[in-house]
């Protein structure tokens, strides 16, 4: 095993030498200031940001880190709320398969809307572009959630049902102790879809609404001509979704259960 | 007649049209364990089912101490074929669910106490934090048995609770199941299509037919003095003839149409792993 894992390291890292070499070779004939940066040109930008990642010198012009935070706490509100609302919804229509039926329809209308196409509504009704970004978070975190808690809720073994029934567990009891843990692995399979989504859509909601926020600074980078700054946004914004998933990786192993 | 503790009143149970089983009537008198043998599909797991108020009969109804059963309660717990354990909970958490259940104005210091001498009782010290998965069917079944008799149930419900045990650890778990009632003394109803089981445990053997339109054609008392022990039991002459009497008519019901040889060879004891509800 942990020779194999040493392959696999070394693996990785020399295809990641591998592609930062070709990378480095496309850009080298141009002279400077035409084409692609390379990765060179790149690692220095970072160097900078990384250096500041929290300065604050007005609207246009703040640290990666700031940028970074200000769409975090976008999407911890957004894809919170819709969490909850996804759970609680899933678990109703999970328990009632006719309400499900009769709901599914709509959902399968709902579920392939792109978040953004809502933006244009939302800014109209709460005229505000920072509550419309987290109400398109919330959107995007909102049907994995909701199909996959349904799914795990329907899906629950009539045996632990019966087990609560005969129990006569109360309803808080039977949802705290039995339904939420039968469905959990299913749960958090999609919270884990959704937070990939959300992570997605908030940088395209952010390029729209302006302002702060990683997808803001892409944008805002883009405008400056500053494409070395846009790539090493490129690679925060995957690192920084590497982390998400990881952590609801890791929340998924806690609750996983078998029987 | 007098009614019975638990008087399984005239009980029919059809799904879609079709009769499962047909005006199913007797009486279990308080701390008496009656068994019920019957071939698959002759309604026996429903009966048992509907008796813990999981499902509603189609005509009759089951009176337990003079009030008619509408749904489950904790009068009657069930000891399910599958073990039925919440697999994200430990041993120790498992049995204490019903506890609490059963006790809700308990303490946490008393329930715990109250589970741990369960959890001992049945042999399991030690593997409290254990889930399931990490069992073995016995040991699971062990856990299973502990969660309904630690709720103090009038009436304890055992849905063939051996069957999917290897038949060595059977008969410990068996022995177990003896001496925790020996000492509860609960009015057991048991269903199961193993005949050496069914004598070994019973006061009396109620026999079913094959489904579709299952009926309840006799219940045999089991006259051999307790306790028993498969031991002892091997030679008794009692045990052979009520046995071969058992065995014969199982035989007979499955040799009706339509009836396999699995099935056959089910009855007799040899395929217990092939018959499931």
């Amino acid at each position: 095993m942990g020779g194999d894992r040493l392959r696999v390291v070394c693996y990785s890292l020399l295809i990641g030498a591998a592609l930062l070499g070709i990378w480095q070779a496309s850009v080298a004939g141009h002279p400077a200031g035409k084409g692609l940066p390379g990765p060179v040109a790149v690692a220095r930008t970072a160097a900078e940001m990384l250096a500041h990642p929290f300065y604050d010198n007005g609207p246009n012009d703040k640290g990666i880190g700031l940028q970074l935070l200000a769409s975090l706490a976008r999407l911890a509100v957004g894809y919170v709320v819709a969490s909850l609302v996804a759970i609680a919804l899933g678990v109703v229509l999970g328990l009632s398969p006719a309400l499900y039926r009769a709901v599914n329809p709509y959902i399968q209308i709902l579920k392939p809307i792109s978040p953004l196409a809502w933006m244009p509504l939302f800014l109209y009704t709460i005229r505000d572009s920072g509550w419309a970004a987290v109400l398109v978070i919330f959107m995007s975190s909102l049907w994995p959630t909701l199909a996959n808690t349904a799914f795990g809720v329907v899906n629950i073994r009539r045996d632990y049902l019966h087990v609560a029934a005969i129990l006569q567990l109360s309803w808080w009891r039977r949802l705290v102790q039995v339904i939420l843990p039968a469905a959990a692995p299913a749960i958090v399979a999609g919270l884990r879809i959704s937070i990939g989504s959300a992570w997605v859509a908030i940088v395209a909601a952010e390029m729209l609404i302006g302002g702060t926020g990683i997808g803001y600074f892409v944008w805002n980078e883009w405008n400056n001509l500053a494409l070395t700054s846009v790539i090493f946004a490129i690679i925060a914004i995957g690192l920084i979704g590497v982390l998400l998933d990881a952590g609801l990786g890791r929340l998924s192993r806690r609750l996983a259960w078998s029987e | 007649m007098s009614v019975a503790f638990l008087e399984i009143d005239h009980v029919s149970k059809d799904f879609g049209g079709v009769s499962v089983f047909d005006d199913v009537a007797f009486g279990i008198a308080e701390g008496e364990f009656v068994t019920m043998i019957g071939h698959s599909g002759c309604g026996k797991s429903t009966l048992l089912n509907i008796m813990a108020g999981l499902e509603r009969p189609s005509a009759g109804g089951v009176v337990l101490s003079g009030r008619e059963i509408t749904g489950p309660g904790m009068d009657r717990m069930v000891v399910f074929q599958n073990f039925s354990l919440m697999p994200w909970m430990t041993v120790f958490d498992n049995i204490r669910l019903a506890v609490r259940a059963a006790y809700p104005d308990w303490g946490r210091r008393r329930v715990g106490e109250w589970v741990q001498r369960y959890v001992d009782m049945v042999g399991l010290t030690g593997a409290e934090a254990k889930r399931p998965a990490a069992l073995s069917g016995g040991m699971r079944q062990r856990v299973g048995l502990a969660r309904a008799f630690s709720t103090e149930p009038k009436v304890l419900l055992l849905d063939e609770p051996f069957a999917q045990i290897d038949a060595l650890t059977r008969g410990v778990i068996q022995d177990e199941l003896v001496r925790m009632w020996s000492a509860s003394r609960n009015t057991v109803f048991m269903v199961t299509h193993d005949v050496d089981e069914a004598i070994l445990l019973s006061d009396r053997i109620a026999l079913m037919t094959k489904g579709p339109g299952a009926r309840l054609t006799e219940i045999i008392p089991v006259k051999i003095p307790r306790p028993r022990t498969r031991a002892e039991l091997i030679d008794d002459p009692e045990y052979l003839r009520l046995r071969n009497h058992i065995l014969h008519f199982l035989v007979e019901a499955a040799q009706r149409p339509g009836a396999t040889e699995v099935e056959i060879a089910a009855s007799m004891g040899r395929l217990p792993s092939q018959t499931s509800k």
